[in-house]
């Protein structure tokens, strides 16, 4: 039987460590990205991938060697979940969204009379310039959007101190999404974004279970030191905080496990944004209402309001 | 807040009894669910492409070639009123977008005669009214001619229209199963084929406009290689299907074109047995086609396709009966997609290949066992943790999560939404994510009881405090979810689709089904059946 109850952790004793721990994981992330950028799939870069499967194991090493000698620039092959699964990506071709299709063809004329054996071509993905350069763009559009969705969202329903201290943990947690990917060098693609998206919704979701308690202790507890009182809040929230955190990952790591190659990437970027995400609702968002001056006489407003 | 009408817990349990009904048929075979009886549904979940295996292929209309062709159109017109009306000029030169010669003097009255030329060119085909579809600009002895922005935009429209339509045509003569053809933004062409992972010959049957034109060989001059440019005015050299170092002048004139055919079929030759198309005209085609092979016995006349000369056969006779065929060394399948193209009709302009994502049918089978197997193994741990913190509650917040996967599934089929494998992602995410309105909830509810509130008002309490912060923390994941729907297309908006219907339906149970059994028990319920030490 777990029962977190009555807890009574001094989560913002450390806070001066832990902006410190976030904002080295921060600059980390920056320096990641700027030194070695992302690995962008062919989502984002253009390119065709193609999934193939083989009764018997393949020679990666001599598979590369024939299929770099098509020059068709940097061809990249990988093992795919098992020995006779592989993934081969080709780069994209310079000359327009055309000549991208010829690409599939020749490795596949090359495919069939380099291996001997029958090969079942699983999937195939050719994407031109045109439509990688429209996905990461709106890929970027609906990560911003979304971060400044949740502003108005929480500015609206608490008040601006709250919507600042919430957007900057979001901002902390999609940095650092993106800081793995670019440290890990995984590759990046449409589904990533998906994730990133999904993880902007789980980190405020978690905030906001906190804020909410914050503005209730608030209401509750008028000359309770701030300090006292985020620390009561976030304690009282924590047993919530834990279970759910809990449930998602096991379903998430359930789904990383078990569920295939082609969503790996896609379910390592929630793992680590619900961790990420439960981290900062606790020790990023909670701390900064400390420096945020939020507005302590909640009923006194109320008041004056229904009096008018 | 824990006493419910009959009507409101009539009305609860008709819902989850519709949800189930509709979740049931994925249960079962195709086969299975016709012996079933009528009253229950039939619908399965729609599987995106990903899952059942297809082709997805993005294409987009080359909008440059389709001005680039009405500009060369209208170049022989305007040269046609400057010669009429002895005005001297030069450097006449097409671009993409314009046309452009100098001049040294430009009449006001020429340059309506020429703003006119457009209005009877257009009228029927792009009905634009009186107003003329051209800008003319004069710089110092430049003159530039382009179309207005309005006519662009008209002439794109009607030829994305008129191609959406072709290419229906085209893949409905293959045969293929439950095709998806749809018009994207203002010049794309989304098609979803079930069933095919390999497009190759969809691919090549789209690459082809499968312009169709006979035009009579210039036989005043013969194509020397040594002079690989030189043709006599009004003729063009086009290269041979057949032999890739010969080459044809012919004549530019188009005597009869591909759209008076109105069909086309392929067969063999009974004498040579080789493969053709043969092909027939409509009246209009047929009186010209007649008048033509009448007056040109013995000359050749080719037959070309895409500027490619197909084969250019001696007129032996005049052809009156308005039917022919194509015979130029291609094997019975190539005569049969040809067939297909000419029936569909010529495009009015390329068609480009932006994008292409084929799966397999075993990736998807496999896709669909993985994410099974990840539903169910992630399903139970949830449940038996569930169990393992909140004990009796946590019992009936499992059997809620069950009744919300099901309706999801009932969702999901009901509206015909598509499934995808991020879509089963999402799935996965909400068994874990569900729980959170129940978990927000029993915390509540043992607050309550540690604040010294009797089990039935702790339990009321519970619902009515933590009803905002539900909601709060809900809603910003739909916010990410609805964005997400907007912004993405193809199997990522199936994950955006089962994560909002997995929001919609976790907090619809949490604050109903669990709420109603709570109910049930509220006056038997001890605090230890919330997880709680007795002693606590």
């Amino acid at each position: 039987m777990i029962d977190i109850a009555n807890t009574k952790i001094d989560f913002l004793k450390s806070r001066i460590i832990t902006f410190i721990f976030s904002s080295v994981l921060v600059v980390l992330s920056f320096g990641a990205f700027f030194v070695s950028g992302l690995n962008f799939g062919i989502d984002f870069k253009g390119g065709t991938l193609i999934e193939i499967e083989t009764e018997n194991e393949i020679e990666i090493a001599g598979l590369r060697d024939n299929l770099n000698s098509l020059s068709l620039g940097d061809v990249q092959v990988q093992e795919f979940g098992s020995k006779n699964n592989l993934l081969i990506r080709v780069e994209q071709q310079s000359g327009g969204d055309q000549i991208q299709q010829n690409v599939v063809e020749i490795v596949k004329t090359s495919l069939n009379s380099y291996l001997s054996s029958e090969v079942n071509f699983r999937r195939t993905e050719v994407v031109g310039p045109k439509v990688s350069g429209e996905l990461i763009q709106s890929g970027a559009i609906a990560i911003l959007a979304a971060v400044f969705a949740m502003l108005i969202y929480i500015w609206f329903r608490f008040e601006w101190q709250f919507s600042l201290g919430a957007v900057v943990a979001l901002i902390h947690d999609v940095i650092l999404t993106i800081g793995v990917f670019s440290i890990t060098q995984l590759e990046f693609n449409l589904p990533i974004i998906a994730a990133i998206l999904t993880i902007v919704g789980y980190s405020m979701n978690d905030t906001v279970v906190v804020y909410d308690r914050v503005r209730e202790n608030l209401r509750k507890h008028r000359s309770k030191n701030i300090i006292d009182l985020l620390n009561l809040s976030i304690n009282e929230t924590l047993s919530r905080t834990i279970v759910t955190s809990v449930t998602t990952l096991l379903a998430l790591l359930s789904l990383f496990i078990f569920g295939g190659e082609v969503i790996k990437g896609f379910t390592f970027a929630m793992i680590w944004g619900v961790v990420v995400g439960t981290y900062s609702s606790i020790f990023v968002a909670a701390p900064l209402l400390n420096y945020l001056d939020v507005k302590r006489e909640w009923n006194t407003t109320s008041a004056v309001d229904s009096t008018r | 807040m824990i006493y419910f009408s009959n009507i409101k817990i009539s009305s609860i349990l008709l819902v989850i009894f519709i949800a189930l009904m509709f979740a049931i048929p994925n249960f079962f075979s195709k086969e299975q669910l016709n012996s079933f009886p009528s009253f229950i549904p039939k619908q399965q979940v729609n599987l995106g492409l990903d899952l059942q295996g297809g082709s997805h292929l993005l294409l987009e209309v080359d909008t440059v070639e389709i001005i680039k062709e009405r500009l060369e159109n209208l170049n022989s017109d305007v040269r046609r009123v400057l010669k009429k009306n002895n005005i001297q000029y030069s450097n006449f030169k097409n671009t993409d977008d314009n046309l452009k010669f100098v001049v040294e003097e430009f009449p006001a009255e020429i340059q309506k005669e020429i703003s006119e030329l457009s209005i009877s060119n257009s009228q029927n085909i792009l009905q634009m009214g009186d107003q003329t579809n051209l800008v003319i600009l004069r710089e110092e002895n430049e003159v530039s001619i382009s179309f207005t922005d309005e006519f662009v935009k008209l002439a794109v429209s009607n030829a994305v229209a008129q191609s959406l339509e072709i290419v229906r045509r085209r893949i409905d003569e293959l045969g293929t199963r439950e095709p998806s053809i749809q018009r994207q933004g203002s010049s794309r062409i989304i098609i979803q084929l079930p069933g095919i992972d390999d497009p190759d010959r969809i691919k090549a049957l789209l690459g082809q406009t499968a312009k169709l034109t006979f035009q009579l060989v210039d036989t005043s001059m013969s194509y020397d290689p040594l002079n690989p440019k030189k043709a006599p005015v009004g003729s063009e050299i086009l290269p041979s299907d057949a032999d890739d170092s010969f080459k044809y002048i012919v004549k530019k004139r188009v005597m009869v074109g591909g759209e008076n055919l109105v069909d086309a079929q392929p067969g063999f030759d009974p004498q040579t047995n080789e493969p053709i198309v043969s092909f027939r005209f409509d009246r209009l085609g047929a009186s010209k086609f007649g008048r033509v092979t009448q007056q040109n016995v013995g000359k050749p006349f080719a037959i070309i396709l895409d500027d490619t000369v197909i084969s250019a056969p001696v007129i032996r006779e005049a052809i009156l009966g308005g039917s022919g065929q194509i015979s130029g060394g291609f094997d019975s399948d190539e005569a049969n997609d040809l067939a297909i193209l000419l029936r569909a009709g010529a495009l009015p302009a390329p068609l480009i290949i932006l994008e292409e994502r084929s799966v397999g049918p075993d990736l998807g089978a496999d896709s669909i066992e993985a994410g099974q197997y990840a539903a169910i193994i992630g399903f139970v741990a949830v449940i038996l943790f569930m169990m393992f913190v909140y004990r009796y509650f946590g019992f009936l917040a499992d059997i809620a999560l069950i009744i919300n996967l099901f309706m999801v599934l009932g969702i999901l089929s009901l509206f015909q939404a598509t499934l995808t494998l991020p879509g089963i992602a999402g799935i996965i995410l909400t068994i874990g994510m569900a729980v959170d309105a129940n978990v927000l909830i029993f915390e509540r509810v043992k607050e309550e009881i540690r604040s010294g509130s009797k089990m039935i008002n702790a339990v009321e309490n519970g619902y009515k405090r933590a009803l905002s912060t539900i909601l709060d923390a809900n809603i910003t994941t739909l916010i990410a979810a609805v964005i997400l729907f907007f912004m993405a297309s193809g199997p990522v908006r199936g994950f955006s689709i089962t994560l909002a219907i997995g929001i919609f339906t976790s907090v619809f149970t949490a604050f109903t089904f669990t709420r109603l059994l709570i109910s049930i028990y509220a006056k038997s319920l001890k605090p230890s059946l919330v997880g709680m030490k007795i002693n606590d």
